[in-house]
């Protein structure tokens, strides 16, 4: 039977559209209000809410702890102090990224990682051992993301320390009386916060944001619009940007993590000695530039995209529903050179956007493509150029 | 000398006190005007490498198309208030999306009826029909052949904003060209969609809803895009061409639907300005231009009211144009058909603003508790017998007793408008005619702010205990501020004599004008008012085009 969040006695009053998803077995809104480009545009220039609760949680605590993080996390834990969060992945002893997430560190020793799909006995079966302990805490904790530019006054009147949190910083604090873990975190790539909630109080929590919230143009939102939000903020999606290298049927369905754009993550292996899983065919890929593809954004060209379809006689579409699905991109040569994972027309940037991968020769910013559209049921081929993730980037993000 | 110091400044805004100076005095080319026009232009001249000078009267840029803090905490759109023909190559080729552009969706339009009913329109096309045939059921189905019918048009007619009409007189082979390509379009359209432009171009809105609908509330709501800035009811013909230039407004390539900038259309011309600025243009305020100055029939410069004098071998005037020809250059240096024509170009502004400072949102009788109505655009023209009785105050030289009104609560659309819990009601109105008989504006004010919160009091029971303030904007009104002529918000009506081959005068609809170097870029050249952009476009092209020839 489909599952609920512990705000879903609110949300569901407020989900106007009767349209769900189902998101982990949860039911997660699709849209509350006929218009998802309007509760994009709330989380853009004012604040919107949205039910993270279905997200996968685990829980691990221990002295060994952060050892064991460093050797199965690709990313390097141990730069992540007590008080802080960082967005991480997880990779297979081929290099392979099996799942990427956030993980949280309220305290030296424990540690709350979210992942989109159950890990936990991938990582139980890795503990040896380690003086470790993980534990699935999915139910246990509601997540309210609260993001927008208006999202860090609006939080701090009602706990005041989230008014100094730094990017991906942690805090703790109470709303209703119920204590709360705050994170300036999310997945909208603008200015937010993420607030993890006892799942038991979930509605009291609720209830006393809202009040607080009423009157300042805040709105619930749903998957539409954060796809949207995470597109523009070139934030990838799993068995969307990449599937999981566990369940992969060939390569061709794998990613390693340079090859989504993550080597940043690795800018230290030289210097740091830290074994983890995949560490070996990490460094053989830098060192060999053995990458297959490279995740880019990819802006299309607005002159040549719409007098393309008024050639045909139709009006451009310039839709912001986002698209998950493959769109095959070309070299002047008409040599196909890699593919979109995602795409959409971005409000913000008034263009056809979209996350490619192509072939790592092309990644360089500003490089010529072509997006093979269907246009009047035959296949056209519209200019476009790759272009730095992330393609929306306010300076609020991390100001 | 200029209007603008003849006329007198509305008390709200500060004596202008001497402005800083332009960084120089010699340019490659001035404009005349920082409104959204005076910038679009000043922006692609300074981009195609010019040394240009945008020179504005007032302390602030923008035009009509401003907004302004008149109680603390409170934004008003004084004047224009929303977006939707601006065109994409001007957003792209100015870059205005580093600058700041934010064109937020209006999600909905809300109708109430008399009868206090009501007509509400939004995202979802299956819904909206549904709404309609609470209406009328024959009416849900003919709204989808009427949407399609008219994007057929509008995608037709569409190219036609965004260049320059050919010129009919000319036997240069350029032009002969343009016309060719022109008559090609049209007879490239198919016999329904070409036939429909024909009746929209020449028509009255009415007879063309009327072959489509019966339900009063729908064609009330349609209809009210027929009348807007010009004297015309929606019987009248002519108005069909008002009905048409609405209907090709986009937001994010859905005619028909609208945007609210970011802090308003001010909003919009601050991104504007950044724009200008970040590609070199110098913007200089409080700068009124006296004159343009001419030497044997070419334009050299311009001369401020305190006597200060820029030279350009280029300048343009984004005013409307009678200020352009009558004005600021002797008319007696212009051929004379040009002046007749000039003189007797149609402005009659018939369109007043309203603007509400409110303690909370408005309930509509038929919707207790709900406010989600308001996220968009409440039309205020039930049907088309109220608006054609609207009309008929105006044409005996009287303002509507129960006008029309197109009211949007823009702080529900961007929340920074308002204070927490409070909002702000922009409301435009129709008709509010320029002359009035036997009274004048001044006399007239307050009344026509309390007919119009009445009228308002009408539709929404309780509305007046909710207004905190209130800002009331007349064809005079915007005359002295803005300096539009008779207070036209289009520099000139929408009517077919006035338009495309013959706006602002036949032969001179080329941005040119008979002073050599000395161009037109404001809304009353092709294609016209609102906050489009492609007159200050257009006139660049032009511009550039014979700067190279020379």
């Amino acid at each position: 039977m489909i599952r609920k969040s512990p705000f879903h006695e609110r949300t569901s009053a407020l989900n106007e559209t009767g349209l769900w998803s189902h998101w982990s077995g949860t039911l997660a809104a699709d849209r509350y209000q006929m218009s998802d480009k309007f509760e994009y545009f709330a989380v853009r220039n004012a604040a919107g809410v949205f039910d993270s609760s279905p997200l996968y949680k685990y829980r691990i605590t221990g002295p060994d702890a952060e050892r064991f993080l460093a050797g199965v996390l690709a990313r390097d834990i141990r730069t992540c102090a007590p008080g802080n969060a960082q967005y991480t992945t997880w990779c297979d002893d081929r290099g392979f990224v099996i799942e990427d997430g956030v993980i949280l560190r309220p305290a030296r020793d424990e540690f709350l990682l979210t992942a989109a799909e159950p890990n936990l006995a991938y990582f139980a079966d890795l503990i040896g051992r380690e003086r470790v302990a993980i534990e699935e805490v999915s139910d246990e904790i509601g997540v309210l993301a609260v993001q927008g530019p208006r999202s860090r006054d609006l939080l701090a009147r009602l706990v005041p320390a989230v008014a100094g949190l730094p990017f991906f910083g942690l805090t703790q604090g109470t709303i209703a009386g119920v204590p709360v873990t705050i994170s300036r975190t999310g997945y909208s790539g603008d200015l937010g916060y993420e607030v993890w909630i006892p799942a038991g109080r979930a509605l009291a929590v609720w209830d006393a944001m809202w009040a607080s919230f009423e009157g300042y143009g805040v709105l619930p939102f749903g998957l539409a619009a954060l796809y949207m939000l995470r597109i523009e903020a070139g934030l990838l999606l799993l068995d969307v940007d990449f599937g999981s290298s566990r369940f992969g049927w060939t390569d061709e369905d794998r990613s390693t993590p340079i090859e989504l754009g993550w080597s940043w993550m690795f800018r230290d292996l030289g210097s740091v000695d830290r074994p983890f899983i995949g560490r070996r065919a990490i460094e053989h890929e830098l060192a060999d530039k053995t990458s297959r593809w490279r995740l880019t954004g990819l802006v299309v060209d607005w002159d040549d995209h719409d007098r393309t379809y008024d050639r045909a006689g139709l009006i451009p579409p310039k839709d912001h529903t986002p698209i998950h699905e493959e769109y095959f991109v070309y070299d002047d040569q008409g040599k196909q050179v890699g593919y979109t994972t995602s795409s959409m027309y971005s409000p913000m940037l008034q263009r056809h956007i979209a996350l490619t991968r192509v072939r790592p020769e092309l990644a360089a910013p500003g490089t010529p493509i072509r997006l093979e559209l269907d246009v009047n049921h035959r296949y056209e081929y519209i200019g476009a150029r790759t272009a730095r993730l992330p393609l929306y980037n306010p300076p609020r993000k991390t100001a | 000398m200029t209007p603008n110091q003849r006329s007198k400044m509305p008390s709200k805004a500060a004596t202008p006190k001497p402005g800083p100076k332009a960084s120089d005095t010699t340019y490659d080319a001035i404009v005349i005007g920082a409104g959204h026009n005076g910038m679009v232009n000043g922006a692609y001249l300074a981009k195609a490498g010019l040394k240009t000078l945008i020179l504005e009267r007032r302390g602030n840029v923008g035009g009509a198309a401003i907004t302004e803090e008149l109680k603390p905490g409170f934004w008003f759109t004084t004047f224009s208030y929303a977006l939707s023909l601006l065109r994409p190559e001007i957003i792209h080729d100015l870059e205005l999306t580093k600058h700041g552009f934010m064109p937020l969706l209006m999600s909905s339009s809300f109708a109430p009826t008399e009868d206090g009913d009501y007509l509400w329109l939004g995202q979802d096309h299956g819904e909206n029909l549904k709404e309609i045939a609470r209406h009328s059921k024959h009416d849900a189905d003919a709204y989808n052949q009427y949407s399609h019918d008219m994007e057929m048009v509008c995608r037709a007619i569409k190219p036609l904003l965004d260049a320059a009409p050919p010129d009919l007189f000319s036997d240069d082979p350029d032009e002969l060209l343009a016309l060719a390509a022109l008559r090609s379009r049209f007879r490239g359209m198919d016999k329904r969609t070409l036939h429909n432009t024909v009746r929209l171009l020449t028509g009255s809105a009415a007879d063309f809803l009327n072959d489509y609908f019966e339900s009063d509330i729908l064609k009330g709501y349609l209809a009210s895009s027929s009348i807007i800035g010009t004297k015309v009811g929606p019987y009248s013909q002519g108005s069909g061409l008002v009905l048409l230039y609405h209907s090709i407004g986009e937001h994010d390539g859905e005619f028909g639907a609208w945007a609210f900038h970011k802090q308003g259309n001010g909003g919009f011309t601050k991104v504007l300005a950044r724009a200008a600025q970040s590609f070199g243009a110098e913007i200089v305020l409080e700068s009124p231009v006296a004159n343009v100055i001419t030497r044997g029939g070419r334009a050299i410069g311009v001369a401020l009211a305190d006597g200060t004098e820029y030279h350009a071998t280029t300048v343009v005037s984004a005013l409307d144009p009678r200020r352009t020809f009558l004005e600021l250059v002797d008319p007696r240096e212009l051929p004379t058909d040009l002046v007749e024509t000039i003189t007797r170009f149609r402005f009659q502004g018939t369109s007043s603003k309203v603007n509400f400072a409110l303690d909370g949102l408005p309930e509509h009788p038929a919707l207790p508790g709900r406010s989600d109505q308001f996220r968009g655009f409440t039309n205020i023209g039930p049907s088309m017998e109220y608006l054609e009785h609207a009309f008929d105050d105006a044409k005996y030289g009287w303002y509507s007793q129960r006008p029309y009104m197109d009211c949007a609560i823009q702080s529900t659309i961007d929340a920074d408008m308002a204070p927490p819990g409070k909002h702000v009601m922009s409301t435009f109105i129709a008709y509010t005619p320029y002359k009035l008989r036997e009274s004048d504006w001044d006399t007239e004010r307050q009344n026509l702010g309390d007919t119009v919160q009445a009228t308002f009091e009408s539709f929404f029971p309780g509305f007046s205990d909710l207004v905190l303030h209130r800002e009331v904007v007349t064809p005079l009104d915007i005359e002295r501020t803005v300096g539009l002529s008779e207070g036209n918000i289009f520099a000139g009506e929408f009517l077919a004599p006035q338009m495309y081959f013959f706006r602002p005068a036949p032969g001179w609809s080329q941005y040119r004008t008979p002073i050599d170097g000395y161009y037109q870029c404001g809304s009353g050249t092709h294609p016209g008012g609102c906050v489009m952009g492609a007159p200050g476009k257009l006139a660049a092209e032009r511009i550039l085009k014979d700067r190279a020839r020379a």
